[in-house]
């Protein structure tokens, strides 16, 4: 009878089914988060236990680390140079394969296929060999006349562009989702705006942006995020060390040596705090700037 | 005279699309044609997607691996992880997204509202106590803290299946309710069979991270004979001194093999996956 009677309990069957995410949230996530953050404020060196020694790291960090300068700028040059071309690549090719034509489907497997695989070492290894001092780049270069053997991986001023190169070349999932948003836009709308003497462009900008908005807003968030903590490309290009001259020194990785080479525990999560308050912030205003550009039909039913 | 021109316009959109689909394949190609090129050539005409002759002892000196590990273990590896850690994962979230999607219960906007965070979170935030935590348990060197972690539900895939969920008409769990199941039968027998595309969405995703990651075997891992396939095309980058690109570029393809093959027999799951939730493929 009382089993029965827990049975009907919604309350209980309702923790029931979602208790592995809860348990899962309170031990992989909300528990590390506040010890991250105890952490931030001592001298942790993982074999010893933590030594309280208040805002230290925090003042380290703005004061007397000229690596992590070095290693803001790259990871701010790396954001800001590849998520809006990555955007404006997969907007392009999405609204070239907007098409009912033949071969449409291969076309978008093509393109789509970069970024399936792009996270992989395999791809960063091949990068490396790309961009290499006798790799795929520099030997096409020599065909039209431009002999050259220097690494464009190797060269502090080009490295992180390689970098920036192999982000771009994965603009298929982003090109996927504009490609269902601009399905979704009634041609009607475009018939419409011809009827009344509009030319493309105009309608470009006065009915394709707008109706696509919201999606632009959501992938400019979600891939500013991830485009923060890219790890692996920058690992195996410059072989765990950020270079030439800490020039692909991406945070996660330069994160990751003083955690993990270093040992420094409380140096390295309050690296991770301050992260992810930059990250924070940049999200809110990017949030807050939305409602200038993004444009939400009114829909009564939704 | 329409008809020529507009055939003309049609050859230049297969040109350009065509043509720009080719640069974008043209690396992929290039690594997989460079590793059945003799050692010497690779460099040689690296332009060149045609090896002078095919030369498979690539794979065989690639797969000799490393200090007399072999890339069989490196791929053993790698199904171990995948394996367990996707089973874990998609089971587990397909009871969150019923609960959330279906159950009414005290508490439920918060704990929606963590698992909406927790997808934003950057990774580098709960890593660290997270690599105290494994190495107090003594798990440091095992599988353990890369599979272990999935069996909680993965945010990304809980919010894929509620969307699925909601597509079901509330009047079949009704139904189901009156003819005296309770919310676990209905789980099984009505949602469960119902939700079979975005299980096999996320059951290709999730093989997709895994196979794919990096960051975590490269932390808890340190063994050579436990590395999976990711970690170990890393040595071929340590071992500076042996130089052998042929071996590395055959590994790498190969490495890729399972990803690709996946992609063309599930491609549907894979584009709507995507188009549906914004799952970062």
């Amino acid at each position: 009878m009382t089993w029965q009677k827990l049975k009907d309990n919604d309350h209980l069957v309702g923790y029931i089914f979602t208790a592995p995410f809860i348990l899962g949230f309170l031990i992989f996530t909300l528990y590390p988060m506040i010890s991250s953050l105890y952490y931030s404020f001592t001298d942790y060196m993982l074999m010893d236990s933590p030594r309280w020694v208040g805002l230290d790291n925090y003042v380290t960090m703005f004061t007397a680390d000229d690596k992590i300068i070095k290693s803001l700028q790259v990871t701010f040059t790396y954001v800001f140079a590849s998520v809006p071309l990555r955007l404006c690549f997969a907007l392009l090719v999405a609204m070239l394969l907007n098409k009912a034509i033949g071969g449409i489907g291969l076309y978008r497997s093509a393109y789509y296929l970069p970024s399936l695989i792009g996270g992989s070492v395999a791809v960063s290894i091949m990068w490396t060999q790309i961009f290499g001092d006798r790799g795929l780049i520099n030997s096409a270069l020599a065909l039209i006349g431009i002999e050259t053997t220097t690494s464009w991986i190797g060269y502090p001023g080009t490295a992180l562009w390689t970098l920036i190169a192999l982000s771009v070349w994965q603009f298929g999932s982003s090109m996927l989702i504009f490609l269902a948003g601009l399905k979704n836009i009634p041609a009607s709308y475009y018939e419409a705006a011809s009827v009344d003497g509009a030319g493309k462009v105009y309608s470009f900008f006065k009915i394709t942006l707008p109706l696509l908005s919201p999606i632009i807003l959501f992938n400019l968030i979600m891939q500013t995020i991830s485009a923060f903590m890219t790890f692996t490309p920058a690992y195996i290009i410059s072989r765990g060390e950020g270079g030439p001259l800490d020039n692909t020194l991406l945070y996660s990785l330069y994160l990751y040596r003083r955690a993990f080479q270093f040992f420094e525990m409380g140096y390295a999560s309050a690296m991770a705090w301050v992260m992810l308050i930059l990250i924070g912030l940049i999200t809110l205003l990017i949030f807050q700037t939305s409602k200038y550009w993004v444009h939400y039909e009114a829909k009564g039913d939704k | 005279m329409t008809f020529g021109t507009k055939s003309k316009n049609s050859v230049l959109y297969h040109l350009l699309v065509g043509g720009l689909a080719l640069v974008m394949i043209y690396p992929i190609l290039w690594l997989a044609a460079s590793s059945l090129k003799p050692n010497h050539e690779i460099f040689a005409n690296a332009y060149s997607l045609i090896p002078s002759r095919l030369e498979f002892s690539n794979y065989v000196s690639g797969w000799n691996g490393f200090a007399g590990t072999t890339f069989a273990t490196f791929f053993k590896n790698s199904f171990i992880i995948v394996i367990w850690s996707t089973v874990g994962a998609v089971a587990s979230s397909a009871l969150v997204a019923y609960g959330f999607a279906r159950i009414r219960f005290k508490g439920k906007g918060f704990w929606f509202g963590c698992l909406m965070m927790t997808m934003m979170l950057p990774h580098d935030v709960t890593v660290i106590p997270q690599y105290v935590m494994f190495a107090k348990l003594g798990w440091l060197s095992s599988f353990k803290p890369i599979i272990v972690p999935s069996f909680f539900a993965m945010p990304f895939f809980v919010f894929l299946m509620m969307q699925f969920i909601r597509t079901i008409p509330p009047e079949l769990d009704e139904a189901a309710k009156m003819d005296g199941c309770s919310k676990f039968s209905i789980f099984f027998r009505v949602v469960l069979p119902l939700i079979t595309p975005a299980l096999v969405t996320s059951t290709i995703f999730s093989f997709y991270w895994k196979w794919d990651d990096f960051y975590n075997p490269l932390l808890y891992l340190n063994k050579p004979e436990m590395y999976p396939v990711s970690l170990a095309l890393k040595l071929f980058l340590d071992a500076e001194s042996v130089n052998n690109w042929g071996g590395m570029f055959a590994m790498a393809t190969l490495s890729l093999l399972p990803i690709v093959i996946v992609f063309f027999i599930f491609q549907k799951y894979i584009v709507e996956g995507i188009s549906t939730s914004g799952l970062k493929g």
